[in-house]
């Protein structure tokens, strides 16, 4: 970022402050970029539902534009002839991203053991965190969505 | 299917070389391949058989006869199924076109064609549906592996 570069340079002793607070505004407002492809995606609305509410962490704002959204949670069966779009719209997201593949099929390819699902989505994606379950249940995927705020900023640091 | 009503089928398709075999209580029509289209505008025409609901491809992965395409209609009339059965060459398995008699031929033939590679001569717009374009395997056939050919299908970069 901009302002964290130009000041962190002029005044070192800064630094550690300001980089904990954009962190800590980063992690508290991670914007999913919801690539919703079979039926781990039911289940994912229904994170974002009033039972859930994954607005508790400050992630509601499901953005349907990669270009407005810092986590992906890739939720179903990546075939191959997806995995280029997969790929395609985590290319336009901006840094910096994290990718969540959320469910057996997107994580290892599941009970599709064929020619057509690619074998888990590592294949061709950077990912942070896997979800375990077919589907996982909505505590699961807010599970790793804390795990990804404790990636970008530990609990130690504080 | 009614007695009487299959009777009349028989009578008016007598003038084609037909083995009448039974499936599971439905009626199975097993024609030549140079009959398929006659039978059909017969059946279409005469018969009310007005609705094509299915083509399926078949491997029997044998010397002769390898291929078949069994067509599934229905009479919205009568209320009854009847299937068309057509043994294909195992070499160069070719099959003139229904996409003439029944419009809703044309994606289940791109079908039949993408899997299996049975040819469909006449039809307006033979291209693979499921897979990509450039991909040069029929899935569905005996001989191609379940986990598909390694390199075959390309992923994108990681």
């Amino acid at each position: 970022m901009g302002l964290e570069e130009k000041i962190l340079h002029k005044e070192g002793f800064f630094t550690s402050k300001l980089t904990t607070l954009i962190e800590w505004s980063r992690k508290n407002s991670l914007w999913p970029m919801p690539m919703g492809i079979s039926c781990c995606a039911i289940e994912m609305m229904h994170t974002a539902g009033p039972r859930f509410d994954i607005a508790r962490f400050g992630s509601e704002v499901f953005r349907f534009s990669p270009r407005q959204s810092d986590v992906m949670i890739v939720a179903g069966t990546v075939t191959y002839k997806m995995a280029k779009v997969v790929r395609k719209i985590y290319d336009q997201m901006p840094e910096p991203k994290w990718v969540i593949a959320m469910g057996a099929c997107t994580s290892s390819g599941g009970m599709y053991r064929t020619y057509s699902v690619v074998q888990g989505i590592d294949l061709f994606l950077p990912v942070d965190v896997y979800v375990s379950g077919c589907p996982p249940r909505p505590e699961n995927l807010l599970n790793a969505l804390l795990k990804i705020q404790e990636k970008i900023l530990p609990e130690k640091k504080k | 299917m009614k007695e009487n009503r299959y009777n009349i089928i028989k009578n008016s398709l007598e003038n084609f070389d037909i083995e009448y075999a039974d499936a599971n209580g439905t009626p199975q029509l097993i024609i030549k391949k140079e009959d398929l289209i006659g039978v059909a505008t017969k059946l279409k025409k005469e018969l009310e058989f007005d609705m094509l609901v299915d083509i399926l491809g078949v491997d029997r992965f044998q010397k002769e006869n390898r291929f078949e395409i069994i067509a599934n209609l229905y009479s919205n009339k009568n209320k009854d199924r009847l299937f068309l059965k057509v043994k294909l060459d195992s070499k160069k398995p070719e099959c003139p076109s229904l996409t003439k008699v029944w419009k809703s031929a044309n994606w289940y033939e791109r079908e039949a064609f993408d899997m299996f590679g049975i040819i469909f001569t006449d039809h307006p717009d033979l291209r693979r549906i499921y897979m990509p374009d450039e991909f040069e395997y029929n899935p569905l056939r005996k001989d191609f592996p379940l986990m598909g050919i390694p390199g075959s299908l390309e992923l994108p970069k990681k």
